[in-house]
């Protein structure tokens, strides 16, 4: 998706539309019953809070605009990259939704007509809302590894950082490789989207290599100075069942790369790979950045965490990554589901002329596959401070596994089915 | 509604601090962050305990021993030591009046 659309050309669509507006206003003033939310983007942010606003509140309009046919998930999409799993175990259908009477819309929002309240989409359709999620995931700054913008740069190079066919297309590079090569990961500096993630795909693609290419290697070269999420279970599988075919590298922060030699330039040298697989840096997704939405670091949306509305537009609530964590809040889907169904509640909540709960709790769970059975998880539970007006971690509660197991590898399966349904059946 | 005075009365007993101000969905907005791993409102898809239908005191049992070391977990220790007995009280109860059965809404 790229973000195009000139400030003249979107004054003049505004101003064009103004007077179909006008009319639409007209025919609907006095319709109290009329209330409709648009949510724009269906993951787990976004199709959760389609769900569960119809669930709790039927008596609301709700409209997911979603740019693809299936919804494929980036948990467990690791195991894709490992062999264990294939693209179809990770995908799941958006026709769940329809019972909740969720009106799905397939087309890309490029628009966001703040003033108006009116999404446009690609195709120019407009939809106008009285409340709009934007729950848009990420998209990334390849200004900072300007080799990557080169066209076919992503092919030849992948991130699969958004599941699909970069996941497809990388897994291919795996499985082409000669035995003996080097697989590279480069690690962007956090805050990133699913901090465990890299680490587990390490793991993964580790794991794959020790049965398929046993003298191959896996080295990680991360922009952080250590490991940035359950940093003891995954250095005793590196250690461990993966002794001297992982290697670990802090403080590597990437410049840029060469597409051609698949070279990674650090600040402090360049490295060559066979497989190069780059997560660049991210920020919130495009349409976030043309709504005006971004408040923090040119990067993140900022929101009020009793609602999700965000800090700087009323009326809209942002969801998920895209969102500027509160402390110590991961940017994962788990808590992305989390967020749905906050601003869900507080959705409704506002909608009927009352404040959202002001006692929220959420909680987040991540589990890795350091293999294709045995995982670890990291916990938290988070509550809103009234004195601090954020969620706060509480003390005391979550923690980490005491060590890879087989039984949280079962946990996290059905983590996964429970999460796939409770966003999309 | 039976709902909101059982939430309420539920909160006052209890005294914590938020029970000043558990509204008529508290329970509710609690229970659906058990969904990701226990299926929206409780009804499990398999590898979790299903939570709808159970019986509210024998949940609330199991939720205190989780947070208070006396029943193992893998999990369930580290996130049950994030709510407070008024929390749980309404967990239990909101899990209690679900249908066993899924209803499709």
């Amino acid at each position: 998706m790229t973000l195009t659309l000139s400030r003249r050309r979107f004054i003049r669509w505004i101003s064009a539309s103004a007077a179909i507006a006008g009319i639409a206003a007209c025919a609907t003033t006095g319709r109290a019953s009329s209330r409709r939310v648009v949510v724009v983007g269906g993951g787990y942010g976004g199709a959760t809070a389609a769900k569960y606003i119809r669930l709790w509140s039927p008596d609301i309009d709700v409209t997911l605009v979603e740019r693809e046919s299936q919804f494929i998930s980036c948990p467990i999409s690791n195991l894709v990259l490992g062999g264990s799993k294939t693209t179809a175990d990770v995908t799941v259908s958006y026709n769940g939704l329809a019972k909740y009477g969720v009106k799905l819309v397939r087309g890309d929002a490029v628009a966001v007509d703040v003033d108006q309240r009116r999404v446009r989409l690609a195709s120019g359709e407009v939809l106008r809302y009285d409340r709009l999620v934007l729950s848009p995931g990420i998209d990334f700054l390849l200004d900072q590894v300007p080799g990557l913008r080169a066209a076919g740069a992503l092919d030849a190079i992948p991130h699969a950082w958004k599941a699909g066919p970069q996941t497809v297309q990388l897994r291919r590079q795996l499985e082409s490789m000669r035995d003996g090569g080097v697989y590279a990961l480069c690690i962007p500096r956090s805050p990133y989207r699913c901090p465990p993630g890299p680490y587990e795909r390490a793991c993964q693609v580790a794991n794959y290599f020790k049965k398929a290419k046993p003298r191959s290697k896996v080295l990680i070269l991360d922009a952080n100075p250590d490991v940035v999420s359950k940093k003891r279970l995954f250095v005793a599988a590196w250690n461990g069942m993966y002794k001297s075919m992982v290697e670990y590298q802090p403080n590597s922060e990437l410049s840029d790369v060469d597409v051609k030699s698949r070279t990674a330039k650090l600040v402090f040298g360049d490295v060559r790979a066979d497989v190069l697989n780059v997560v660049p840096p991210h920020r919130a997704g495009n349409i976030a950045v043309q709504a005006g939405l971004v408040s923090a670091n040119d990067r993140w949306c900022g929101v009020n965490w009793l609602s999700a509305e965000s800090t700087v537009r009323s009326g809209i609530h942002v969801l998920g990554d895209a969102t500027l964590s509160a402390p110590a809040m991961p940017k994962s889907g788990h808590m992305a589901n989390q967020h749905g169904k906050l601003a869900a509640a507080a959705i409704i909540e506002l909608m009927h002329g009352r404040q959202p709960d002001p006692q929220p709790v959420i909680a987040n769970t991540c589990y890795s596959f350091v293999d294709d059975r045995n995982v670890v998880h990291v916990a938290s539970v988070h509550s809103y401070d009234a004195a601090q007006k954020t969620l706060v971690p509480i003390k005391g509660a979550g923690g980490v596994s005491l060590h890879a197991n087989a039984l949280e590898g079962h946990y996290a399966m059905a983590w996964a089915r429970n999460i796939w349904a409770d966003m999309l059946d | 509604m039976m709902r909101i005075s059982a939430g309420i009365a539920v909160a006052s007993i209890a005294g914590a601090i938020f029970s000043a101000t558990a509204t008529a969905d508290s329970g509710r907005n609690l229970a659906a962050a058990c969904a990701n791993c226990h299926g929206t409102n409780g009804h499990s898809q398999g590898g979790t305990a299903s939570l709808a239908g159970q019986n509210k005191a024998r949940m609330l049992a199991q939720l205190r021993a989780f947070r208070d070391g006396k029943r193992a977990a893998t999990i369930m220790h580290q996130i049950a030591r994030g709510y407070s007995d008024a929390q749980f009280e309404l967990l239990s109860d909101y899990f209690s009046r679900q249908p066993v059965a899924r209803s499709g809404q």
